[in-house]
């Protein structure tokens, strides 16, 4: 099929039911938006508690009336907001976003193909993804609330109905909006893994491929090695729930003054059938973010990439390593302590190859022509996220310091740099730089810097301040931070932390309204606005359907920005070496 | 294509990397830990000082090495062509790899390894060995009595008032075992070992003082060693999420003088006396 067999397609085909991997991709990425806007303000409500535990909220309560109870937060519907802004924001903003929409728009144009592997079967990944997010969000109206047994869904509270308000209904949706969520996410990777391994177009080599494809390349390996214990874990835990199993359940148990039936099983498999996933899932997400920071860098940087091999390899090790160091999420879990300390020595190795990455994109600024795109600017920012998250996660793989501030909020400032801020950061740097050849129209610079100076300002600094609110002892997932007098001298903390965060979620508007307004209103985009060098920028914005006329050919790498003693100018990847003199002669 | 505009930017990104930078090390040279109390604790904030000094020389390093580029290169200077060299390049990559594979595991194996074996290993000869329970969403301490071994118990015979922890009169090891509800009395400068367990969800025992931190879990004890290092009362937290009072769920340390300990615990009655 040519390029011309472009032709009139009803609107639910082209729109709704579309197998064309760049529209599947705008579906993930606006819905991973529309899935932000609850998690976000799920997290309003949060810090709005944490931040004034003791105030009453007539505003809020009627607002939200399943939630508050004469303008206090119910405890049992704050647990469920804990819980609902992870599982949201991990799986169905940041997989959605980076993943699934970056990685379905970018990946055949990066490589050179006209459409993935199976496109019907991207359908039906996106297809089966919506209803995971029903699931999800209807799991706030079923009786007792949402699930309320953190995102991590530990297992004896998260199997047992009367252990916790949540642990009904809410839990049981949760576990089947998961189920879809992995379906729907396998499908997607394997439909990656076989594009990039199979479509690439002529000379388009594994070396020459852009970083953003390697890191999407290795986080869905990643995911088809890693999601099945989920699935496994999930099946269990419904099993326990609603079959009467004891997968998880040992014997001796008393709740609510019953001694229940149930015996010969541990919550502890739970936990590593979580980890084996939830690790590497950490890494799914995060590398794609750097793979474009990458990218971006050395599009705005105007050099090619410090150490692209050596970035490779790193990216390599990091995806080897991530899947052997599940265990550091339970070195206080009552696992044998010889585990724990291997499984600490394996984890702080990979700050090895993270350092290697941090390192070559600090030096992929060396001799570079900085333009200070958004995209740019939210990809040198996140170098820094990435420096505060691998160096803190450095205390925590540490398995004697990790005693100490385990469960602590340390552990959420740390992740939220690694999962938020970095992917986040990713997020908005790839929609900056790619929103031209999305939607064919340029996204305004100016509100895109409001957006970022609004964004960083409030992200660093309430994420390094949690930080410290944890070394001071303060434990997550707790619903009144004063509960407790030794942490009397540190929880001021957490007013400055709640309105530096208010300024990041206001700034998330300018973001979304920018975003829409430039769709429809923005000024015209040329094929390549930024004279970047790789293949996306050699087809039309936006990318017509089937990418090219003509299927490109590829004679470099991607980075060859001022190479060869050349001052100013790039050299796209379908350039071909210009032939020796005595030839041209 | 650089503008007085981009001189301005690059100068605020400059600056926000900077107070990063500043707020990060300044913030962190604060010491925002509750006082330690146990000698473990003591050799767990030696290891985060540690970390603190490594970590913070690499951010450091990094953030300067940032801002020098940006500086240098972003306000529209000359730049000479860059190098794109393998050879270069991957004995570069030698720096963050010796320096962060020596960073890391001195801090797992020379600082960190030490404190895990006093923690997990054997309990020395003469530890107190102490048993905690915990359930929603609060924490009974049992002794074992003159006797020194805890009495049988069997989940059948819980009840609230009488018998929360479900002890078997029968047995007479149970008959004078002490136990006390939410308050964890314990001497200084004695080895304590504390079992755990749980009789419904996951919790976790963690004293902040302590420097300590042991998940509770049903169907199987987890046991830690610590010695308490000076008299005074601190508060035990549970640090697994365990349900809605889980934010409530704590209770009193008290670290008595050791003969004052001995004379505290032979005034107490056993449970089924």
């Amino acid at each position: 099929m040519s390029a011309e067999a472009v032709h009139a397609e009803s609107f639910i085909r082209r729109y709704l039911f579309s197998t064309d991997h760049k529209t599947i991709g705008k579906q993930y990425l606006l819905t991973a938006f529309f899935m932000g806007l609850f998690a976000v303000g799920w997290s309003i409500l949060i810090r709005i508690q944490l931040a004034w535990p003791h105030a009453n909220l007539p505003l809020l309560s009627r607002l939200f009336p399943g939630l508050y109870q004469d303008g206090v937060l119910l405890p049992e519907r704050y647990l469920s907001l804990v819980t609902m802004h992870g599982t949201v924001m991990v799986f169905f903003v940041i997989s959605f976003a980076l993943v699934s929409g970056f990685g379905n728009f970018i990946i055949p144009l990066h490589i050179g193909a006209r459409d993935m592997a199976y496109p019907v079967l991207n359908m039906l990944s996106y297809w089966t993804a919506v209803p995971a997010c029903i699931l999800m969000i209807a799991s706030f109206f079923v009786p007792d609330g949402a699930a309320a047994a953190g995102w991590t869904a530990y297992p004896p509270l998260s199997a047992l109905p009367q252990a916790v308000p949540g642990s009904g209904w809410g839990q049981t949706l949760w576990l089947l909006g998961m189920a879809l969520f992995i379906a729907s996410f396998t499908m997607g990777s394997l439909n990656f893994v076989t594009t990039i391994l199979n479509l690439r177009t002529k000379g388009m080599s594994m070396f020459r491929m852009p970083l953003t494809v390697w890191t999407l390349f290795i986080s869905s390996v990643l995911g088809i090695l890693a999601f099945p214990a989920l699935t496994a874990a999930a099946i269990m835990l419904l099993l326990d729930r609603h079959g009467g199993t004891s997968f998880f359940l040992p014997s001796g148990l008393v709740v609510g003054g019953q001694v229940l039936e149930h015996s010969g099983g541990t919550p502890l498999l739970f936990q590593h059938l979580f980890w084996f996933l939830g690790h590497p899932e950490v890494y799914i997400l995060v590398l794609p973010a750097i793979g474009i920071a990458f990218d971006v860098v050395a599009v705005f940087g105007r050099r090619p990439v410090f150490g692209y091999r050596t970035s490779i390899w790193a990216l390599l090790v990091i995806g080897v390593l991530s899947m052997i160091v599940w265990g550091h999420h339970m070195f206080t879990s009552g696992m044998n302590p010889y585990l724990g300390e291997y499984f600490s020595v394996a984890t702080v190795a990979i700050t090895v190859p993270f350092a290697v990455l941090g390192m070559n994109l600090i030096a992929s600024l060396w001799r570079a022509e900085i333009r200070l795109h958004p995209a740019m600017l939210f990809a040198l920012a996140m170098i820094a996220a990435i420096g505060l998250g691998g160096l803190g996660g450095l205390w925590l793989g540490t398995a004697s310091s990790d005693m100490y501030l385990h469960d602590s909020y340390f552990v959420v400032g740390h992740f939220h740099f690694m999962i938020g801020v970095v992917t986040a950061f990713g997020i908005f740097a790839g929609t900056y730089y790619w929103f031209p050849k999305m939607f064919g129209r340029m996204i305004d610079q100016r509100l895109g810097k409001i957006h970022f100076w609004a964004t960083s300002v409030g992200v660093f600094f309430a994420f390094i301040a949690m930080h410290f609110l944890g070394l001071g002892g303060v434990l997550r997932r707790t619903y009144d931070p004063t509960a407790y007098e030794y942490t009397a001298s540190v929880t001021w903390l957490n007013l400055p932390i709640s309105i530096a965060l208010f300024l990041a979620a206001a700034a998330q508007v300018v973001f979304l309204v920018n975003f829409f307004w430039s769709m429809f209103r923005g000024q015209k985009a040329e094929a390549n606005p930024w004279e970047a060098a790789t293949l996306e920028w050699t087809t039309p914005s936006p990318a017509p359907h089937l990418n090219w006329r003509e299927l490109p050919s590829v004679f470099r790498g991607p980075y060859e920005y001022r190479t060869d003693g050349r001052a100013a100018g790039y050299r796209s990847q379908v350039v071909p070496d210009e032939p020796p003199a005595e030839v041209r002669a | 294509m650089t503008t007085g505009g981009q001189k301005r930017e690059v100068f605020a990104l400059a600056a926000l990397f900077v107070a990063i930078a500043a707020v990060t090390v300044i913030g962190f040279a604060h010491d925002w830990k509750p006082p330690v109390a146990s000698e473990e604790g003591a050799r767990v904030d030696s290891l985060i000082r540690y970390l603190l000094f490594a970590t913070g020389a690499v951010l450091v390093i990094g953030a300067a090495a940032l801002v020098a580029f940006l500086w240098r290169y972003g306000r529209g200077l000359p730049s000479p062509a860059p190098r794109s060299d393998p050879r270069l390049e991957r004995w570069w990559s030698l720096v963050p790899v010796l320096g962060m594979a020596v960073i890391a595991e001195v801090g797992v194996l020379v600082k960190g390894l030490p404190v895990w074996k006093r923690v997990y290993g054997a309990p020395p000869p003469g530890a107190l060995v102490v048993e905690v329970n915990a359930q929603q969403f609060e924490w009974w301490v049992r002794y074992p009595g003159p006797d020194g071994v805890f009495g049988r118990r069997d989940p059948h015979l819980v009840d609230a008032t009488a018998n929360p922890l479900g002890l078997v009169p029968e047995d007479p090891a149970g008959r004078d075992d002490v136990v006390v509800r939410n308050a964890l009395h314990l001497p200084a400068g004695r080895p304590v070992h504390v079992r755990l367990r749980s009789r419904d969800v996951l919790h976790s025992f963690s004293i902040p003082e302590f420097r300590v931190k042991q998940d509770v879990v049903p169907g199987m004890i987890t046991a830690i060693t610590f010695v308490p290092s000076r008299a005074g009362s601190y508060q035990i937290a549970c640090a697994e999420l365990c349900g809605l009072g889980h934010y409530r769920m704590g209770a009193r340390v008290i670290v008595h003088p050791a003969e004052e300990f001995d004379t505290w615990l032979e005034g107490q009655n056993g449970a089924l006396q």
